[in-house]
């Protein structure tokens, strides 16, 4: 247990202290953490508070408040649906139906197997091609139920993982 | 516009374009050029506007017009070079629309279409023609041409005056006039004053913002660093949401650009006057968008909204005079400089002046970006520009001025883009969304989700706000669930009124919207799903996916019951 928090640990150190924008804060330290991570550790909570000499609560404050942060590793690949009322109005319900039956979920989160997260997102920001969707930041627009399915049963395995 | 003696193509990949899939016809051209060995500058850029036609891609061989292709898949990249960019023949299937002076065979002159004839472009003006990413490019198309006019030839004063005189007015959604706000800073003591620029963006149905940043940010770098200069700021953010990488990536790019040819940092261009810019992030919370709390997220808490007074101009970052605007008010500024504030004034309607950059969506069949003259009617701009409903339905709803707009009917079609006009109406359009339903649209079910929206972005700080959106959303709910009870929607008055007079930002103040102005124009339908316990329009799901930390203490009130206090 040990090594590994401090190889966490040391991982969040990395992350802090390269931010490369002029401006450190602990939101800022948070998202580079995050970055790093994946998702944010008790670990990270304590590097962010001593780098940024706030208090733990403080950041806990900022981490739980901002709806990106997550508190356990996410899966290997992000799904986020787009449930928008541009997207919900030409068929987002079906996709969402479609895809959490497909992967076996009843709502957002992880798959058993570790390998997908599934995620609602508020608006990703192409509209005009809704119903939309993102598999690992790449945007889809134009989206079936279907075709949901299938480029999410085509994701390539991580080699880095 | 020329690249020399190489064909020139232009691969829009701002976020609709990527969406479509313009990132692998970016690679199919690079590989299959390569594979050929045919020499050709391949630039990725922003967007025309014209999202249902993306991906886009657009050629221009050296001595002919631009030939714009439409909803190029990687499997017509190698049509496009063979045919047309090696061997001069134009693939009548794939071609869209030609741009320049001489027409291309038979193919329809971009400028005969209605999507690009009626736009007005002045903060998109570059938009789709340059690359991003190159600031030559932009410096060829009169960039930072208002900055040398600002810095050599006018007085800080004299920048404030021309943008008094071209009665710009905010296009955040309050719609204060620029100038005005602009000063206010100006004799604010300094050293150190900030100017921000808020691209939060978290609007549903709305991406003007990032489009700009995404297609053309050294407008809005330029348009920053003139209000830098006319306020006597030292200091400027761009303020995006973390994860959206096309705006901040291309931003970024852009101020180290400008940084390089001394656009940025100290003395710039050899003057007197030094500004600096960096980009922060925020985290995922719509209320981050509004101004104090966009204030408290660059200064990294949470981004609860502030008191007011004090107001920015006097204490806004770190207690340090701030001017902030949203990215389409900065991005005009280059314009008005260059042109003179009489210029603008004299474009748009009455006291709204300037453009409006439409975001059309939903049930409509050119969805797309349209920057159009202010007081243009929201009819011209769904049939004549969006060519209206597609499949023989009719229009039923509008829904404009993002999630704490309104959804209004089509009596609004008359309504001209008008700042006032709108407001008196009762409309808003706010961030630029505009939502079109076709009739099988379900106004409950759109409220539901807009609700759902408002209650989940709720900042918590003023407990009107927290509590009445969770109120709300309980009771449409019910609604959608057929079992609401006669009273609910008075309920639902009763919730609103107090939110409206009891929040600090415009976030609990607005919350009621969607539902006040659904009931004032499609309230039988709430009522015949109270009365009738049926939907009238058969598309109201009874099953409805909520993001999981909607409600995080939901489950201790599932077994809710109808609410019988009298608030």
């Amino acid at each position: 247990m040990t090594v590994a928090t401090e190889e966490l640990r040391e991982r969040v150190r990395q992350a802090i202290t390269n931010q490369k924008r002029p401006t450190v804060t602990v939101l800022s330290s948070l998202l580079a953490a995050q970055d790093a991570l994946g998702y944010i550790p008790d670990e990270a909570i304590d590097e962010v508070a001593a780098y940024t000499e706030a208090s733990i609560n403080e950041v806990w404050g900022v981490a739980s408040f901002y709806k990106n942060f997550r508190f356990a590793p996410a899966g290997e690949h992000t799904v986020e649906i787009c449930w928008g009322p541009s997207c919900h109005l030409v068929g987002a319900t079906a996709i969402i139906e479609r895809t959490l039956e497909h992967v076996g979920l009843e709502e957002e989160g992880e798959t058993d197997d570790g390998r997908l997260t599934v995620r609602f997102n508020t608006c990703l920001g192409a509209c005009a091609q809704a119903p939309v969707i993102s598999i690992d930041h790449l945007l889809r627009g134009r989206m079936t139920p279907e075709r949901a399915v299938t480029l999410i049963d085509n994701i390539p395995d991580n080699d880095s993982h | 516009m020329n690249a020399g003696e190489r064909p020139w193509i232009r691969i829009g990949t701002e976020l609709n374009g990527q969406a479509a899939g313009a990132v692998e016809v970016v690679e199919g051209f690079l590989s299959e050029l390569d594979k050929r060995g045919v020499e050709a500058n391949v630039d990725e850029v922003g967007t025309l506007g014209l999202s249902y036609a993306e991906p886009l891609v657009d050629v221009l061989v050296p001595g002919n017009s631009r030939l714009l292709f439409s909803r190029v898949t990687p499997e017509d990249v190698p049509t496009i070079i063979d045919e047309y960019i090696v061997g001069g023949r134009v693939p009548k299937s794939l071609a869209f629309a030609s741009l320049g002076d001489d027409p291309i065979g038979v193919v329809p002159d971009l400028n005969t279409m209605p999507q690009y004839s009626l736009q007005r472009r002045i903060a998109m003006r570059n938009a789709g023609h340059i690359a991003p990413g190159d600031i030559l490019q932009y410096v060829a198309n009169d960039g930072y041409a208002a900055l040398a006019k600002a810095l050599f030839e006018m007085e800080p004063s004299g920048v404030i005056d021309e943008m008094k005189a071209s009665n710009l007015r905010g296009r955040g959604g309050a719609g204060f006039p620029a100038g005005l706000k602009w000063s206010f800073m100006v004799n604010s003591p300094g050293p150190v004053k900030y100017i921000a620029c808020n691209c939060e963006e978290g609007d549903p149905g709305a991406f003007n913002d990032k489009a700009i940043l995404e297609s053309d940010p050294h407008t809005l770098i330029e348009g920053m660093i003139l209000a830098g200069y006319a306020t006597g700021a030292t200091n400027g953010y761009v303020f995006v949401r973390h994860g959206h990488d096309g705006p901040i990536d291309r931003a970024e790019q852009a101020i180290n650009d400008a940084y390089a040819e001394n656009l940025l940092g100290k003395n710039i261009l050899g003057s007197d006057f030094s500004f600096d810019i960096e980009v922060a992030l925020t985290g995922d919370s719509y209320v981050a968008g509004e101004e104090t709390g966009m204030m408290e997220a660059i200064e990294g808490k949470r981004s609860m909204p502030r008191f007011k007074p004090p107001f920015p101009a006097a204490a806004g970052l770190w207690m340090k005079p701030t001017t902030i605007n949203n990215v389409k008010t900065f991005s005009y500024a280059p314009q008005i400089v260059l042109n003179g504030g009489e210029w603008f004034s004299n474009i748009g309607v009455n006291n709204s002046t300037g453009t409006a950059i439409a975001c059309l969506t939903g049930n409509v069949t050119y969805p797309g970006i349209y920057e159009v003259e202010m007081g243009m009617t929201m009819g011209q701009v769904i049939e004549e520009i969006g060519g209206g409903v597609p499949n023989g339905k009719q229009m039923k709803l509008l829904q404009t001025g993002g999630p704490l707009g309104g959804v209004i009917g089509l009596d609004s079609l008359d309504l001209h883009i008008d700042f006032d006009e709108m407001q008196q109406a009762g409309a808003m359009f706010g961030s630029g969304g505009i939502i079109v339903g076709d009739e099988d649209a379900s106004v409950v079910d759109l409220i539901r989700v807009l609700v759902t929206f408002c209650q989940y972005e709720s900042c918590g700080k003023c407990f009107p706000c927290r509590l009445g959106m969770t109120q709300l959303l309980d009771q449409i709910e019910r609604i959608a669930r057929f079992e609401g009870v006669p009273g609910d929607m008075d309920a639902c008055e009763r919730v609103g009124t107090t939110m409206k007079i009891g929040s600090l930002c415009a976030h609990g103040q607005l919350g009621f919207n969607p539902i006040s102005s659904a009931l004032q124009h499609f309230r039988e339908e709430f009522e015949i799903h109270i009365t009738e316990r049926r939907d009238p329009t058969g598309r109201t799901s009874t099953k409805f996916y909520y993001p999981k930390s909607t409600r995080p203490y939901a489950e201790d009130f599932a077994q809710a019951q109808p609410l019988k206090v009298n608030i």
